[in-house]
Order: structure tokens, then sequence, then C-alpha cells
């Protein structure tokens, strides 16, 4: 199985996919320095986003996103790559910086939350051009 | 289509001001492509939530820009940082991280910023004109300035913020246009108690509920002619910001882009009407609280920072009264310059109130260690300090705040809500 995603920000990435079944706030959500999402009222409190292909739904709360995004990336607890369903200046951001700055930084691709959702789980691995494949 | 730059900007990418304003040059451009903008516009202000220290990479990134000889070119406030510089409170920081805090909080001010180190700009002094474009950061004060004062930001995060500051442009998209600032969703609260739609307990509550219900919609609330102040206005938006992605509403007969239903609307119908009801308004007041816990460790108020008038608030319904608990009262150091003039901060920390200057509990671990019980009048706190404090929370008006620290036992009157 094969699915195309556009790209949003360039690069390859690969891993399991964690599908956050809630928006997100990035910052009060995600703790910066191990990647555990710490929102008291979100349903994947507890697990880690770093090293997984991060599929968001949505995005909601502070515009400080962006320096958790960074943070992360310095840290190595960063996603290896995102899926969102529109690109998130704010999120995106961080990314960008952190290239900026010369470091290796995740890739991000637009997916729709369904298609998202159907990825949950399952291991993939995500080309230049945005085609994800599925392993196995 | 492509994002267009003239040969100024294109000089400045490659260095014609300096490598701090090519960096920031690129990052505005990389956005910009990012966000399908065809050209970068002119800005008349920032305000800079960028220097609130989240580690250390945020201090090696305005430490490059300073290196790089970075000087923002348009009036830039600075938002909160994670240092209380006034002194008022202490912070529970390891020496390594104050360090790079403060750092943080220095290379931006080395940047040309102005020291305001508050959420409340717009209280401070800085109110853009109507209609102007800016590049805002910090979620209250861009909801607060497109909202209020009608002047055009998108939500700016850190690095851009400061980076649009620079190069005194910004990408031409989203909020900046008006087309994309016209209401799609009305939500009438006419058949709420007009005792309810005239307290400040209120508008943190309904601002949760427009946040989740809008999600990043544009909505205009209708039925609150002639009813909330500026700091009704900046509790509502900030609740609205914490709970939703939303970075501008409309108030009809209230905010300065709707005069009324209809021009929120810009002359369209309405996809979606929604008559808000005292359910869905409990729904969001219950989401507040997350503890039924009655004994309370400490009392926190000012997210958004406190206005002097607030202030003056805390004073009178204090009346004197020794506290059992710290009311911890964060604000800006322009407030903190009018109460230390007037004695009223003395007066206040006698009684068991500590101040919070720059900065605020929510950003920065200022109260004591553990997990107890918060009680905040703050959708904002209320929102974020389980997440970033570990404390358990418990909602109230500011009336409500003050007499439970008193006593230390939650007190709350209930009567609007029935």
């Amino acid at each position: 199985m094969a699915l195309k995603a556009d790209v949003l920000l360039e690069g390859h990435g690969a891993g399991v996919v964690l599908a956050l079944t809630h928006p997100i706030s990035f910052w009060g959500g995600v703790d910066p320095k191990t990647g555990l999402i710490i929102d008291a009222r979100h349903p994947e409190r507890g697990q880690s986003i770093a090293g997984k292909v991060l599929a968001l739904p949505g995005m909601i709360g502070s515009s400080s996103a962006a320096a958790v995004m960074l943070e992360l990336v310095h840290a190595g607890r960063a996603p290896t790559a995102l899926l969102m369903p529109e690109p998130d200046a704010i999120l995106l951001l961080g990314i960008i910086v952190a290239r900026e700055m010369g470091w290796a930084v995740p890739p991000a691709y637009r997916l729709g939350a369904e298609e998202q959702r159907a990825l949950h789980g399952q291991t993939v691995s995500i080309a230049d051009d945005g085609v994800i494949t599925v392993a196995g | 289509m492509a994002l267009a730059l003239t040969d100024e900007q294109m000089a400045i990418a490659q260095g014609s001001e300096g490598a701090g304003a090519a960096m920031t040059m690129r990052i505005v451009a990389d956005t910009a492509r990012l966000m399908g903008a065809p050209r970068l516009i002119p800005i008349a202000s920032a305000h800079i939530d960028g220097a609130l220290y989240h580690g250390d990479s945020g201090t090696l990134f305005a430490e490059k820009l300073v290196e790089g000889s970075g000087k923002v070119k348009v009036r830039s406030t600075l938002n909160v940082g994670a240092l209380d510089l006034m002194g008022c409170s202490k912070q529970r920081m390891p020496p390594a991280e104050r360090d790079m805090a403060k750092r943080m909080m220095m290379a931006y001010e080395a940047m040309g910023c102005e020291p305001s180190w508050t959420c409340s700009p717009y209280q401070a002094g800085h109110r853009p004109a109507l209609g102007s474009d800016v590049a805002w950061g910090e979620s209250n004060a861009v909801v607060f300035c497109n909202s209020v004062l009608g002047a055009r930001t998108n939500r700016y995060g850190d690095f851009l913020d400061i980076a649009c500051a620079i190069v005194g442009f910004a990408p031409d998209y989203g909020l900046h246009r008006i087309e994309n600032r016209r209401a799609t969703v009305v939500a009438d609260v006419s058949g709420l108690s007009e005792a309810l739609r005239r307290s400040d307990v209120f508008y943190p509550v309904l601002g949760t509920w427009f946040g989740l219900e809008m999600v990043n919609s544009i909505g205009v609330v209708d039925g609150l002619q002639g009813m909330p102040n500026d700091d009704n206005l900046k509790a509502f938006g900030a609740a609205a910001a914490s709970s939703g992605g939303v970075g501008l509403f409309h108030i009809a007969g209230v905010t300065p882009e709707a005069a009324d239903v209809a021009t929120a609307l810009q002359g369209k119908p309405a996809e979606k009407t929604i008559k808000v009801t005292a359910e869905m308004v409990l729904g969001a007041l219950k989401r507040l609280s997350t503890t039924s816990d009655e004994a309370i460790d400490a009392v926190a108020i000012g997210s958004p920072h406190l206005s002097i008038d607030e202030v003056e608030a805390l004073s009178h319904l204090i009346n004197g009264r020794k506290l059992e608990k710290t009311i911890y009262a964060c604000t800006g150091r322009h407030v903190i310059r009018q109460i230390e003039a007037n004695g009223q901060r003395a007066a206040l920390e006698k009684l068991g109130v500590t101040f919070v200057a720059d900065t605020c509990v929510v950003v920065t671990p200022i109260l004591p260690a553990g997990d107890g019980v918060l009680m905040t009048n703050s959708g904002k706190f209320a929102h974020y300090a389980p997440g970033n404090t570990g404390y358990a929370v418990q909602y109230g008006s500011l009336k409500d705040c003050v007499e439970s620290a008193v006593t230390g036992l939650l007190t709350r009157d209930n009567a609007l809500w029935r």
C-alpha cells in the first residue's frame, strides 16, 4: 500500500506512526526535554513523540510551540517526521529555525486526519516526494 | 502563487544588512513560502514572545542573531521571560538554567526590544492602530491585538516574531487579509442571564467554551452589547486562545470590526448559528476545575498580567485581611511601578500577596514544588497549570479566590451559574 502526501518541509523519515486523537498544544502539552505528552486532559497523555512519525489532527494553543519544537530537535527528542492536515506555521517554524542553526531536522508533510488514523501504529517510511510506504 | 521578494528583500537575505538580518529574512521567506504568501508586507510593530526560556536552544538562537548584528526595525515589546528581573518573586531554577534564561532575556534587549516583559502589552501602552499590519506573538496578545484593537496579525510563534521585527516585514497571508477576518459562526448568548453576562467570572468560561467550539474558525458573539470591559475581553480572548486556536474573535457592538453581526459576517450568511445555553456554559465551567479537593494550597491570578484596575479590585476584596494562603499576583513592571509609588505593593505583600513581575507562575517554577491545589480566576491558568506546574485547579471568581485564600478552604459562590 502506498499513499502520497504533499511535502511541506523537505526530507525523508521513517518510524512508527503515532496518530493523536485530539489536537495538541506543544507548549504545555509536550515536555521539551523528554518528548512525553504531559497535557493532563489529552487522550494520549504519557506517550512519547520522540522518534515517532507524529500525525497531528490539528493544532491548538500557545504560540510557543516553535520553541518547544526547536528544543526537541536540539535535545534529540523530536519526531522523525510530521503529518498534518494543514501547514501549521508556528510548529513548523521550530523546524525552519533548527535548520538555520545547522541541526538535523524532521521533514513535514500534509495528510488529512482520516488518512492519519488509518496509519496509526504502523511502521512507515516516507520518501522525499511524500510517498508513504507501510512496512510489511 | 510563488513568493516574490523585492530586490531589497533579496539583498537582505544575502547579507546586505548583516548575518543576523540575513538569517531572519530567510526564516520569514521560508515561512511565507510554506503558507503560500505571495509577498512580504511592511509591519508597524511587533510583540515578541520568543524570550521565554524553554531550553538552551532558544538562547543559542537569540545570541546568534546578536552576533550577526540583528536589530529590530520597528517598535517591539517583549512578552514575559523566565525570570522576575524586578525581584518581586523567586524562581526555583538550577543556576545553569537561570544563567541561560538571563542570557536569553539580555540578548533580546540587546536587539533593541523594549524591556516591557508583559503578556498584556496592550495595557502597557502598546496599542497599534486599527487596520495596521503588525507581527505579534503570544496567543492572548495576538487575539487581543486582532480582536479588540483591530490591528492585523497572524499568530506569530517564537522566532518568527523577532525575525519579522528585524526585517520589518511579514508574510502576507491569513489574518493580514481582510477577507480572512470574516466571522462564519454566530454565537448568540442573549439567552443567558444578564447578571451572568455582566459578571467578571463569566468571561474566562465563555472564552473556554468559544475556543472549544470554534477550534480554528472565526466567530462573532451576539448579546454582549455594552457589557465587557478591556479586562473582560482580555480574559475571554486568553481563555479562547488556550482551549482552541482562536486568533481573532468578534463581539457585536463591542469589537471594532463588528459594529453588528452582519458587519462581522462581511454581509454574507453565517455558516452556523449557535444559541448558547446555560448547559453549554456549565460544561466549560466544569472543565476549568480539575479537582474536587477543597483544601487550597495557593491562589494565582494575572494570566494575562493584571491591569492596575485588577490590582485595585484585589486590594478592595482583601480589605486588610491577612491571607492564610499566598495569592501570587502576576503583572508587568508597568503596574509594579504604579503600585510601588502609591504604597499598594507593600501593603498587599504584608497581607500575604506575592507579586510576580516580568514572568508568571505557569511559565517558570515559582509555586512551591508539589502536587497541591491551585485556585485561580484565569481560564488560561486553569488550562495550563496542571501540565506545567503539577497543581490541580479550582476555578472561581476573583472574590472566590480571595475568600479561599483568607481561610485556606474553597469558598465559591455558585449562585450566578444556577
